[in-house]
């Protein structure tokens, strides 16, 4: 089966992926071949700093997919991103070695500062890198599960489901400052020197990281756009919509919620694992409930339940932010609460719905 | 039940626990005729009693129409068939073998009870065909859904349905645009896409035109190979429909008969217009 | 049987010569004593400018029974050897810091003082004592209640025979209970160390129950001491009923502790209880409403330096209509477009709060702001040795009670209470009564936003305040809600109260983060098995 097929009536998607296409070539050649100095080069910061919208978009991929799709407002989707960041962050952190400050080949230098005599039991793995890949995306699936079980089983809907996430994510981020956790406490993981071998500093890893996330993002795209073609797709709108009716007609509400959020958070996870190495450090501050909750606003500007509106929306959103912080930092918190205010009020399809709409009467 | 009772009950041993029952085993036993058994059923909410002491028989491939003033208990006895809520005593069963009150909702609904609400619940978002699909039976689990598509067979079965329920020209248009007739019908359609052998119809016709309930009268008659229950107040509709009718009243069985009988019973006289 | 209120004839003629004769008591006697202290105090000093110490020790003794105001001061003086002999006018004199000199007798100061005319009136080591001892005895009948405790506390311990007699002289004329407390203590103590063994046995009978420390320490050694098993054995059982107290009275600081922390939550969340159970919407611009509150306090402590008091209570209705305002302005702006799309609601007002929080920011600080505390929240209330009550944190649970008691009176006994009541239950019904539910949301949104205002007030005088101050209480008061149950005042009050108590009850053995983790653990799980909260709001109406 052609896997492009799923895009078939997917005008949106096309157009994405294609855009993709076009970015995830002229970048690398802007920035390696086209030389310095030239107008149209493309600094290695530009480079990272794209392949790190593009972790987001993943993001908020996986928040079109549960929101838009099944109805669940997650505010904490941050907690499945910082906790495969974190993993990736262990393994990173392991590959440092002895080129550390404190030089020493088995323990990070937090654990040395601590004076930690040994590497928790925990740590033990992530030197290998199929090792750290299968925990990005088990540690965030398992929360995931585990959590989606609970609530799911106990019919926790709504508006408290949404709460709750928050307090999952808040939960965590008060963990993950502490020190005694392992974790490197509110400095993070940080440091890196290198990952599977190749300098993080260099320009051809940078590309390297950003060609990675180009096509997760591809991936997982056309992955979600699967899904949500497929009659389970059709079945998650119908939970959407009407909860007791689907169950009454037979599916089994719970597990496709469960498989869905835990897919879903997978997702998130790769995403945060993918960030991590580019941005180059990783603290608990990633779990914050604010996080979780701009990185809703991202799906709900460009268009919820549709796909490439999310990520439409991330990028959108993350420029504007990236633009203002530079530009003008104090208005950033007033325009972000604005897009919250206005969006819900004016533009509940975000703007792709706008594009849709005129589509619709042309 | 109580905690005490619940952890008695996770220990007994002469049975299994109720989430191992799988449906797969059981096939439903008609052969003596009766295809549901409601026996000394009781139910409260906060104080209210709902139903008391109601027994119910329904043969196979029989109309059956129950009607009664408002909180009689129509919908709660509905409801504790389908699983939705479980009653305080008494005992149900789907055929000879089949022991509803251990089973899930969703069990129940594959084992082939379907029910239609009051109030029309198609899936609004949806088209008449994705509706129609959805409700189609089948596996109903999550990897088979997802890699699952229809087959020839199963959109011929789909037409078919679609036929019988009079919306061929609709088939593409969203659910939430069709008139409330339309939907009532869409949704008898759902309920016949399970192919089930107990159909529970809860007012059907509320909301109707004239023309409207003819059809649907129709309809309703044209699916008696099936076995029907039919809950309905418009006494011109039961009639037109109706074999047997149970009357309940406060819970339980007030009179039972043909329409004739049941419309001179003195005491169904006193408690619709006294 | 009539009262007579005005006394007859007799009874005024009386009382007023018994007036007469006490003025001229006062007035006669008190020269008199006055005349008597200073000619002792004279030849006091007289002796003190010998050499010999035995003199000095009857001068000790003379300035301590003169009775002389300054008698203290001038033994103080002189044990710390600050009384100095002026060669040049005979006079005694006292050294003050500063290197100012005061006359020894009058008090006045004393210019041009040359320094090398001054001879220090020396003190040997037992006058040393002596002169503690006077100063202690002095203390001890001193006027002053604290004075006197204070004499006692510093003596227990190491009471001797001389000292237990005095004590017990004191004993039979003292009135306040807390110096008889500390006296009887100081007496046991010393009987503690008897020689005989039975005059121990009476004496650990007599400390048994109290929580004096030192009391413990001497039990302790008494237990370990094996040559006197009987003793060792009285003293264990001693120590065993003490430490059962301890542990009560521990239990009891921690509850406090809780109910304060509970408090805190309640005056947080009861505000965001009503918006949600009224009227179904999350309102997460709630901290920020909180934080209103608390820098209204702030500016009104601005506005009127020095007033802490009356600043703090005018900022109580102040804060009420400024959060108050506040969210009347955001539901008539925002909220009324967005009803029925709870998460919307969510997404709309969380934006807000950041508005909020930056407006802060820019308008008045992005740093903490300083609030201070009147003097009457602090200090505190001793119940025991063990258990003391910080005053604050009283007030704060004083104040929650206050403020829910208010609330749930105009729930249910005013106009207003009753229509958002009637809307809460079944918004179409009561619209066809005729209550403009749109004038009612507001006015709901307003009181629960006000509340927040309040709560900020109270929050102010235990936190710092700063433009996250919100953000810290939101998530805090969502639990409170969906534990207690939805649209339910007492559902809140023993949500929060027990959360609170929940947290400081897991504290000691796994830290304030680890415990709040674990309270947000047990929410979760907790939702599972109720998902509508503690109490719920009944009927099928309600979010069904």
């Amino acid at each position: 089966m052609n896997p492009l097929s799923v895009l078939k009536n997917d005008r949106g998607g096309q157009i994405f992926l294609g855009l993709l296409l076009l970015v995830a070539v002229s970048v690398p050649i802007l920035n390696l071949v086209v030389p310095e100095g030239h107008p149209l080069h493309l600094s290695t910061y530009t480079v990272t700093l794209t392949g790190k919208y593009l972790t987001y978009a993943l993001l908020a991929l996986a928040v079109d997919l549960v929101w838009g799709y099944l109805g669940i407002l997650s505010l904490g989707h941050g907690a499945f991103f910082a906790l495969g960041g974190y993993a990736m962050g262990m393994y990173l952190m392991r590959q440092i070695g002895d080129r550390g400050v404190y030089g020493n080949p088995e323990l990070p230098d937090f654990m040395v500062f601590l004076n930690w005599q040994e590497l928790p039991w925990f740590w033990h793995g992530f030197d290998q890198f199929w090792f750290a890949a299968l925990m990005v995306m088990l540690v965030p699936g398992l929360l995931a599960f585990v959590f989606g079980w609970l609530a799911f089983r106990s019919r926790v809907t709504g508006v408290y489901l949404s709460i709750i996430t928050q307090a999952l994510t808040y939960a965590l981020m008060l963990a993950f400052f502490r020190n005694e956790m392992g974790f490197g406490g509110n400095n993070g993981l940080t440091d890196f020197k290198d990952i599977l071998g190749f300098d993080l500093q260099s320009d051809a890893t940078r590309i390297g990281l950003f060609l990675a996330s180009a096509i997760a993002l591809a991936l997982a795209y056309l992955a979600c756009r699967y899904i949500v073609n497929s009659r389970l797709g059709r079945v998650a709108v119908a939970v959407r919509d009407a909860e007791s009716r689907t169950r009454f007609i037979g599916y089994r509400v719970e597990r496709v919620k469960l498989a869905l959020f835990t897919f879903s958070a997978v997702l998130a996870g790769i995403a945060g694992a993918l960030y991590v190495p580019q941005v180059g450090i990783i603290n608990p501050g990633e779990f914050s409930p604010l996080n979780s909750i701009e990185l809703v606003i991202w799906v709900a500007v460009g268009g919820r339940a549709t796909l490439y509106g999310a990520v439409a929306g991330a990028l959108m959103v993350n420029y504007g932010k990236t633009y203002f912080t530079a530009a003008l930092p104090d208005m950033w918190l007033f325009a972000l609460g604005g897009l919250f205010v206005l969006v819900t009020l004016f533009l509940p399809r975000g703007v792709t719905g706008l594009l849709r709409r005129k589509e619709a009467t042309a | 039940m109580s905690a005490l009772e619940n952890f008695r009950e996770t220990w007994r041993r002469d049975r299994v626990w109720d989430f191992m029952v799988s449906t797969s085993g059981m096939r439903l036993d008609i052969s003596h005729g009766t295809i549901l058994y409601l026996e000394g059923v009781s139910v409260s909410f906060d104080g209210f009693k709902a139903i008391d002491d109601l027994n119910l028989y329904i043969d196979a491939g029989e109309l059956r129409c129950i009607i009664g003033p408002n909180g009689a208990g129509k919908t709660t006895m509905m409801d504790i068939i389908t699983g939705k809520t479980r009653p305080d005593s008494g005992t149900a069963w789907f055929g000879q073998s089949i022991d509803l009150l251990r089973l899930s909702e969703p069990q129940i609904a594959e084992l082939g009870i379907g029910r239609k609400f009051q109030k029309p619940t198609v899936f609004e978002q949806h088209s008449v065909f994705e509706n129609l699909e959805l409700a189609m039976a089948g596996d109903k689990r999550v990897w088979p859904t997802l890699r699952a598509s229809l087959n020839g067979e199963q959109k011929d079965r789909i037409q078919e349905i679609l036929e019988t329920i009079g919306l061929q020209e609709h088939v593409q248009q969203r659910a939430g645009s069709l008139s409330h007739g339309q939907k009532q019908w869409l949704e008898i359609g759902m309920l016949l896409m399970q192919d089930p052998h107990l159909l529970l119809v809860d007012e059907p016709v509320a909301g109707m035109t004239h023309q409207e309930m003819d059809r649907t009268a129709e309809l309703l008659t044209s699916l008696a190979g099936r076995h029907s229950v039919v809950v309905e107040h418009d006494m011109d509709f039961v009639r037109s429909i109706a074999n047997k009718v149970t009357v309940l009243h406060q819970g339980s069985v007030l009179a039972e008969g043909s329409m004739d009988e049941v419309q001179n019973d003195p005491r169904v006289v006193e408690v619709y217009l006294g | 049987m009539s009262r007579c209120l005005y006394p007859d004839l007799h009874t005024k003629l009386a009382s007023l010569g018994l007036m007469a004769w006490l003025v001229w008591l006062l007035l006669y006697t008190a020269p008199v004593t006055a005349e008597d202290a200073t000619a002792d105090l004279t030849t006091a000093f007289e002796l003190l400018k010998g050499r010999s110490f035995k003199d000095k020790g009857e001068a000790v003794d003379l300035i301590a029974q003169s009775g002389h105001e300054r008698s203290k001061m001038i033994l103080a003086a002189l044990l710390a050897s600050h009384l100095y002999k002026n060669k040049e006018d005979e006079r005694i004199v006292i050294r003050e810091t500063g290197k100012q000199y005061q006359d020894a007798l009058s008090g006045e100061l004393l210019e041009g003082v040359n320094k090398r005319k001054l001879k220090r009136i020396t003190i040997n080591n037992q006058l040393r004592g002596q002169i503690r001892d006077a100063l202690a005895t002095l203390d001890l009948a001193s006027p002053e209640a604290t004075v006197r405790l204070a004499a006692v506390k510093s003596m227990t311990g190491n009471v001797d025979e001389a000292s237990q007699a005095r004590f017990r002289a004191s004993l039979a004329k003292e009135e306040d209970k807390r110096v008889k407390e500390a006296l009887l203590t100081a007496l046991a103590i010393a009987q503690l160390d008897a020689a005989d063994p039975a005059i121990r046995l009476t004496a650990i009978e007599q400390v048994t129950g109290n929580l004096d420390p030192a009391i413990r320490a001497k039990l302790a050694r008494l237990e370990q001491d094996s040559s006197q098993p009987a003793v060792a054995k009285a003293a264990k059982q001693a120590l065993d009923g003490i430490e059962f107290k301890l542990q009560l009275y521990a239990t009891f600081e921690t509850l406090f502790f809780g109910l304060s922390l509970g408090s805190v939550l309640v005056l947080a969340a009861i505000g965001l209880a009503i918006t949600f159970g009224v009227m179904g919407v999350i309102n997460m611009a709630h901290g920020e409403l909180i934080m209103l509150g608390a820098y209204t306090t702030y500016l009104m402590q601005q506005l009127m330096p020095g007033y802490d008091e009356v600043s703090l209570l005018l900022a109580i209705p102040a804060a009420f209509l400024v959060s108050g305002t506040a969210g009347i302005i955001i539901e008539r702006t925002v909220i009324r477009f967005l009803y029925g799309r709870p998460l919307e609601t969510l997404l709309a007002t969380f934006g807000i709060s950041l508005i909020l929080q930056q407006l802060v920011r820019t308008l008045i600080s992005p740093q903490n702001v300083p609030v201070s505390n009147p003097d009457w929240m602090s200090g505190t209330l001793e119940i025991n040795s063990v258990l003391a009550l910080t005053y604050n944190r009283l007030y704060i649970i004083l104040f929650c009670l206050l403020v829910f008691t208010a609330l749930s009176l105009v729930l249910k006994r005013t106009n207003l209470g009753l229509q958002v009541r009637a809307v809460s239950q079944n918004r179409a019904m009561a619209r066809a009564m005729g209550v403009r539910s749109a004038r009612v949301d507001a006015l709901t949104f307003g009181l629960g936003s006000g509340i927040a205002g309040v709560a900020g007030v109270a929050l102010s005088q235990l936190t710092n305040v700063g433009p996250n101050l919100g953000q810290s209480y939101i998530i805090d008061s969502f639990m409170v809600v969906v534990f207690g149950g939805v649209g339910n005042l007492w559902g809140t009050l023993v949500g929060g109260l027990s959360l609170g108590v929940a947290n400081k009850v897991l504290e000691p053995w796994s830290g304030a983060v680890l415990a709040k983790i674990l309270v947000l653990v047990f929410i979760i799980l907790f939702i599972q098995k109720r998902p509508r909260g503690l109490f719920p709001q009944k009927g099928r109406a309600a979010g069904d």
